[in-house]
């Protein structure tokens, strides 16, 4: 698979967790500015706000994906603002307890939030959203590319090589991004005869909040740029988009996913 | 019949009613329903998802308490969200019959309602003091913010617990364009889907707002189900080619599925993908030109679905049906029991005449 830097996503219903900050907030420029149609989800009205502004043909919608009550309503604006969907980026994430703690010094209640934010929220929220992501594949895109897109809808989940390095300190957040790297493997497995594939995509260390949070003392010029990494995967979706749905395997697809983790994961 | 009174979608216990082309009727566990199916057989599903059409507040010039339940809209497009058909009921609940539910304070073009985070004008009434057309206030965003937060799905006094809009959303729904949920789509999930698929059979959708399935008002039950605009992808159109093509038939689960096929195929037999509204009523004299077997809901003989039934299977045969239901004991209404008519068979109608 060869993948074309900055391919177009003309008309591509994307919606976007965590879309205020660090790469969530970086993904909704570059997929803006890309042709996508956005939608962003995030926790803080004022914020929400700010960025809808910042990003005038973007669909701003507030809500906690932690919270199971939250996630219908996240998912009806999703539908109403875009007239449907064909990307899900599950990309908030929660690091559990700041500052981080061995497993043995971490409150049940903080492994709770970072379960709840990085492993039930996604589920809950990628389930509301199966049927709409269904009728995408079945139906194609409303764009094509110019070299003729086929039918297929993607999720992506946003990973970390925390999910399969067991780095001390880490363990809230490295324990719930590995259930969400398996999960997501299992519904690739799973749903991608139906034409809807999963993808786990390991950015990298970023300078954005939630690494400032873990890491306070980091040196900002060492990490990668959250800019570069929506690029990266923002040509992960359109090369997923472009190889279509219809003839590829669900093994294929599989190993697709663990190839592209690779291309966009750094390992420290 | 008996309610079913807990909002589960698939029950493990719920049955199928079985009325074949000669009129035969045999019983069956539903969750083995995708075994009635043939290969090339093209199932059709409303992939419609169910708004939370149901928003009280109060009238701004009365200061009365209302529930009003959205009813209607003139388009399936997400922007143009601001015009509502609405049924409005006086102050109180689910936990009181439609049927006993007082009118609203009377209202007037131009009554302002006060809805939670929504606010809406009256522009008509529609020819009944419960019946208004109504514009709500705001951007297109807001409006879908409102509804997400403030509105709940249309509640039944028959359940024991309110609904949530998890428990009406299909394991398939997609646009939220349904008032009340397209609820025959309950007994897929996506294990049956898969199945089809291993089956030869063919599995597609279209969506159609499905409106409201009565209002507890004799007069304006006479006048449902009210025009629903629906869309049918061209990929849908396709399928049905195909499946004629390979001699399989088409199966449409829920009556908005048929009617929704029936209304883009009247023109010249062949459906028509694109968007339309469909405004035409199901009954003994209509001749069904693509579908030509339904799962649906077990319907009570006084309701429009059960009148869309009679376009597959005569008077006599659904009297029979009735009959079975009753004396085995089949659950209705949204979360009951199921029933699976295939088209009579004319052809042997005719030999046995």
């Amino acid at each position: 698979m060869t993948t074309q830097l900055n391919e177009r996503l003309d008309g591509v219903r994307i919606a976007i967790t965590g879309g205020t900050s660090g790469l969530g907030l970086a993904l909704v420029a570059e997929l803006t500015r890309r042709g996508a149609r956005v939608a962003f989800v995030a926790r803080t009205r004022e914020r929400v706000d700010e960025v809808a502004r910042a990003h005038p043909n973007t669909y701003g919608i507030v809500g906690d994906v932690a919270s199971k009550d939250a996630i219908y309503p996240i998912a009806l604006q999703i539908l109403g603002g875009l007239g449907g969907l064909d990307v899900l980026v599950n990309n908030a994430s929660s690091l559990g307890p700041v500052p981080l703690a061995l497993l043995a010094d971490t409150e049940c209640e903080d492994l709770e939030l970072a379960l709840a934010t990085n492993v039930l929220g996604p589920f809950r929220l990628t389930k509301a959203l199966l049927g709409a992501l269904a009728a995408s594949a079945r139906e194609g895109l409303p764009c094509r590319t110019a070299d003729g897109a086929k039918a297929g809808s993607v999720v992506v989940n946003i990973s970390s090589d925390a999910a399969i390095n067991a780095y001390p300190q880490w363990g809230a957040y490295g324990a719930s991004k590995a259930a969400l790297r398996h999960m997501t493997r299992i519904w690739d497995e799973e749903l991608a005869p139906q034409g809807i594939h999963f993808l786990s995509l390991d950015p990298g260390d970023m300078d954005t909040p939630l690494h400032a949070l873990a890491v306070p003392d980091a040196d900002p010029s060492t990490l990668k740029r959250p800019e570069a990494a929506a690029r990266e995967i923002a040509d992960a979706i359109a090369a997923r988009l472009r190889d279509g749905a219809g003839s590829t395997s669900a093994k294929a697809s599989m190993d697709k996913s663990a190839r592209q983790v690779e291309a966009v994961g750094v390992t420290p | 019949m008996i309610a079913a009174t807990t909002p589960v979608q698939r029950p493990r216990d719920a049955r199928v009613l079985i009325v074949d082309a000669c009129g035969r009727i045999r019983h069956s566990a539903r969750d083995a329903f995708v075994g009635l199916l043939h290969p090339h057989d093209l199932v059709i599903a409303n992939d419609a998802a169910t708004l939370p059409a149901s928003l009280h507040g109060r009238h701004a010039a009365s200061g009365a308490g209302v529930e009003v339940r959205l009813a209607g809209r003139a388009s399936l497009d997400a922007a143009d969200v601001h015009r509502f058909m609405a049924v409005v009921f006086g102050a109180g609940d689910f936990r009181t019959r439609t049927e006993d539910r007082p009118l609203p304070p009377k209202l007037a073009p131009g009554d302002r309602l006060e809805l939670g985070a929504l606010s809406a004008t009256v522009e008509s009434m529609l020819d009944h003091p419960r019946l208004v057309s109504l514009h709500f206030d705001g951007q297109a965003h807001d409006i879908w913010a409102g509804l997400a937060t403030y509105g709940r799905p249309i509640q039944y006094a028959h359940l024991l617990a309110p609904l949530a809009l998890w428990d009406v959303w299909t394991p398939i729904a997609a646009m939220p364009v349904a008032f009340e949920p397209p609820s025959a789509g309950f007994v897929l999930d996506w294990a049956s889907i898969a199945a089809m698929k291993r089956r030869g059979v063919a599995f597609a959708t279209l969506t159609l707002a499905a409106g409201i399935s009565s209002t507890g008002d004799v007069e304006l039950d006479r006048r449902l189900p009210f025009d629903e605009p629906y869309r049918i992808p061209a990929s849908t159109a396709a399928a049905i080619l195909e499946a004629r093509r390979q001699g399989g038939r088409v199966v449409a689960i829920g009556t908005t599925v048929v009617r929704a096929l029936e209304h883009a195929a009247a023109r010249d037999g062949v459906v028509h993908p694109g968007e339309a509204l469909a405004n035409q009523r199901l009954g003994p004299a209509s001749s069904l030109r693509v579908v030509d077997a339904i799962l649906s809901g077990t319907h009570e003989p006084d309701s429009s679905h059960y009148q869309l039934l009679r376009a597959f299977a005569d008077a006599a045969t659904l009297a029979d049906a009735s009959a079975a239901l009753e004396a085995s004991g089949y659950r209705t209404h949204e979360f009951g029991d199921s029933m699976f008519v295939e088209r009579r068979n004319r052809v042997v109608r005719q030999v046995a005449a």
